[in-house]
């Protein structure tokens, strides 16, 4: 009876808690864009929404939203059949909604317009050729391909389209989809995967192969959303339906790539319907600035003081040696191995983790572990025998022998590994952004997103810096922590 | 006359070949005994039994009657001062701090300690200017005196010293063995001395304890020992300090 009542309080009181809907984007202009006019939307029919743009491809969303770390995500139906609902027959929308059901997950009807996937050229590449179609590459094996690693490893994507074409291209390369557009344009690559709604399409003078034998099925913009998501906010994004149709879509992420500012480009759709109470604009650049420096030291620094609650007394009990010690220090060695990058996809299929802030705290305490647990023991075994049993000798407890005889001595050195790890840190959270917990790597990512080295920089200067500030402080900081006999 | 410390039997064995066979010995009260013999004869694995740094193999050790157990060796740690040749300074305490660094531990009183603290600089000839200089600040000799002001800092029955004036230049060892020789007459001090030197065992022993391969070879006065050696490798050992003093 007592527990039920502290049940259902505790869930009250978390429903308030968790009050913002949050939406989710993929890490491609039009998704950021549909994100937010979502986000938009939802404010403007009262309903406190964030957005977290750009948290990576198809599978981490879906895993997000069925996690139930995000609210809604734009998502288009040939990708939902594809690769969420893992068949090869074309799927009804009807069809989709009821097996999306069984997710607790729900479908809007389309937002009106066709995002497929399209193969595209350049268009004096194409008019020397003479190709047109996606067959007419069959007779240019020596044409180079650049796709997007979700394009190479999709169920609709190239294996199955190149299988299905009988296309004889051997030199086929993964690459970023943005960065494949300026590889296009400057020769490097011949050919790349598109969505027909892009604006670089126009911008770089490309054209789309046409898709002669149907291949690929329909990929209608859709938003999925979570069926325990607030009516008011489902009727808000239902409100969306039907109202974007190809050019206009087209338009708006060519004004996103355009401007760098995708609420500008979000607000576009807006115009001419009721105005935003709320400011939608794009935030002044000391304001982005501060936010995602706050956020990074926030990520650096929780990360770093568990680090050091955790990695000191491990490097304590590994300074003794034995098959404990060597546990430990290798343990903390083969964290340290794993690419950061595979670090973080591991965390996030976890349970507790997921894509949160938690994942990348977690990711960069296991990194800073290692420095800090090495200087610890390292620092502790470096101190002299003579002066370990002196300490021994006089008959000082373990405890006091600790505290004030062997840390202060290793002091020098667990300062050291701690330094270090700040450093690192610093600039391993610039990889939060990738699953997004936001940070200076917010800027870069979405910068390498757009090929746009402004943006790019916005983020690396601030990280850099912070660096060099990190490393400031702490040598500042050992000559506080620093016994002074030690330092003559 | 009665013993202040004794080992019966006692047997250490090392890893490597050296070892303590088993040996007998006593430290007798207000008495200074002299241990001496080349490196590695086990003069001071004895010290380092009595102190608690290495367990014995078997035999038994009593300090003042009281059998030495790993349950009371911190308690008794605190009755004996020691000191090492290269003094086994806190290189991140003061001088001051060094000294006191037990007593502040046991929680004694602060006027308790600073006239503990003045009597052992007038007894050590430490200038008390120098007890908030670090050990590095210090020469050799006077970080010896520190180390002895710590060993002293409790009044401990038991004072062991092992070599504690070999890292030093001739003139300031012979300083302070002379002091080191009052002090110990002044306080009536009980002392197991660890030494390599024929000269300063004969200064300070008032019972002279020869020891080679891990076995006490002979145990008594000076003149006992040149007069009467138990075998050949004592006279070999007296002779040999005694030719390197005349040339």
């Amino acid at each position: 009876m007592k527990l039920a009542f502290v049940i259902s309080f505790a869930a009250a009181f978390s429903n308030l808690a968790a009050s913002p809907v949050v939406i989710g984007s993929k890490k491609f202009t039009e998704s950021y864009v549909l994100g937010e006019i979502a986000k938009r939307a939802l404010n403007d029919a009262g309903v406190p929404t964030e957005h977290r743009q750009g948290m990576g491809g198809t599978i981490i969303l879906w895993q997000a939203l069925y996690g139930e770390q995000i609210d809604a995500y734009p998502e288009y139906t040939g990708t939902i059949a594809q690769e969420i609902l893992k068949t090869d027959r074309a799927l009804s929308l009807n069809e989709i909604r009821d097996a999306l059901a069984k997710f607790g997950v729900g479908i809007t009807e389309s937002l009106g317009f066709n995002n497929t996937y399209a193969l595209v050229i350049r268009r004096t590449e194409a008019q020397r050729l003479g190709v047109r179609t996606i067959s007419d590459l069959r007779n240019h094996p020596e044409l180079k391909i650049g796709l997007t690693h979700e394009f190479l490893a999709r169920h609709d994507g190239w294996q199955p389209l190149r299988d299905r074409y009988g296309l004889p291209q051997q030199n086929v390369i993964g690459i970023d989809h943005a960065l494949g557009y300026a590889a296009l344009a400057n020769g490097s690559i011949d050919v790349k995967d598109a969505y027909s709604t892009d604006a670089k399409i126009a911008e770089y003078d490309l054209i789309v192969l046409e898709d002669d034998l149907k291949f690929f099925p329909n990929y209608d913009a859709v938003f999925l959303f979570r069926l325990s998501l607030r009516p008011d906010a489902i009727a808000a994004l239902r409100r969306l339906e039907g109202t974007l149709d190809e050019k206009r879509m087209t338009t708006l992420n060519a004004e996103a790539e355009r401007t760098k500012n995708y609420t500008r480009a979000a607000s576009l759709y807006f115009e001419g319907g009721a105005r935003s109470t709320t400011s939608a604009f794009g935030e002044s650049f000391p304001h982005k600035l501060s936010r995602w420096t706050l956020r990074h030291l926030q990520l650096a620094g929780v990360s770093l003081a568990l680090a050091v609650l955790i990695g000191i007394p491990l490097g304590i009990f590994a300074s003794r040696g034995g098959p404990v010690g060597h546990t430990i220090l290798g343990f903390a060695g083969m964290v340290q191995t794993i690419p950061s990058l595979a670090l973080l996809a591991l965390l996030v299929p976890l349970p507790f983790f997921g894509i949160s802030v938690r994942t990348a705290i977690a990711a960069l305490f296991l990194y800073g572990l290692l420095p800090i647990v090495r200087n610890t023991a390292s620092g502790l075994q470096d101190i002299p025998r003579s002066l370990r049993e002196s300490a021994v000798a006089l008959g000082l407890s373990p405890a006091a022998r600790l505290w004030q005889i062997y840390l202060p001595m290793a002091s020098r050195s667990i300062l050291s590994g701690i330094k270090t790890s700040a450093v690192i840190n610093v600039g391993t959270a610039t990889l939060a952004a990738l699953i997004g917990a936001g940070g200076l790597g917010e800027p870069i990512l979405s910068g390498l997103n757009l090929n746009d080295h402004v943006t790019i920089l916005e983020g690396a200067i601030p990280a850099a810096l912070l660096a060099l500030i990190v490393q400031w402080l702490f040598d500042l900081l050992d000559r506080v922590l620093i016994p002074k006999g030690l330092r003559l | 006359m009665n013993a202040l410390v004794e080992l019966v039997e006692v047997s250490k064995r090392y890893t490597d070949a050296s070892a303590l066979h088993p040996t007998n010995l006593s430290a007798v009260c207000g008495k200074t005994t002299v241990l001496i013999g080349p490196s590695g004869c086990g003069k001071s694995t004895l010290l380092r039994l009595i102190i608690g740094l290495v367990e014995p193999d078997s035999g038994a050790i009593t300090f003042n009657g009281l059998r030495i157990t790993t349950g009371n060796i911190d308690m008794l740690r605190r009755r004996i001062g020691y000191v090492i040749q290269e003094g086994g300074l806190f290189p991140h305490l003061t001088a001051r701090a060094n000294v006191l660094l037990m007593a502040r531990h046991l929680g004694k009183s602060h006027s308790e300690m600073r006239t503990r603290l003045m009597e052992l600089c007038e007894l050590t000839r430490f200038s008390d200017n120098f007890l908030e200089r670090y050990p590095l600040e210090l020469s050799g000799g006077q970080r010896q005196r520190v180390s002895l002001m710590r060993a002293l800092m409790l009044s401990p029955e038991l004072l062991l010293l092992d070599e504690p004036l070999g890292a030093l230049d001739p003139l300031v060892r012979a300083a302070l063995q002379k002091d080191l020789k009052e002090i110990f007459v002044r306080l009536g001090q009980t002392v197991l001395f660890v030494t390599h030197d024929l000269a300063e065992a004969i200064y300070f022993g008032d019972e002279i304890v020869l020891m080679n391969e891990g076995r006490i070879v002979q145990q008594g006065s000076i003149v006992n020992l040149r007069e009467r050696p138990a075998n050949p490798f004592v006279s070999e050992f007296i002779n040999a300090q005694r030719r390197v003093a005349l040339t």
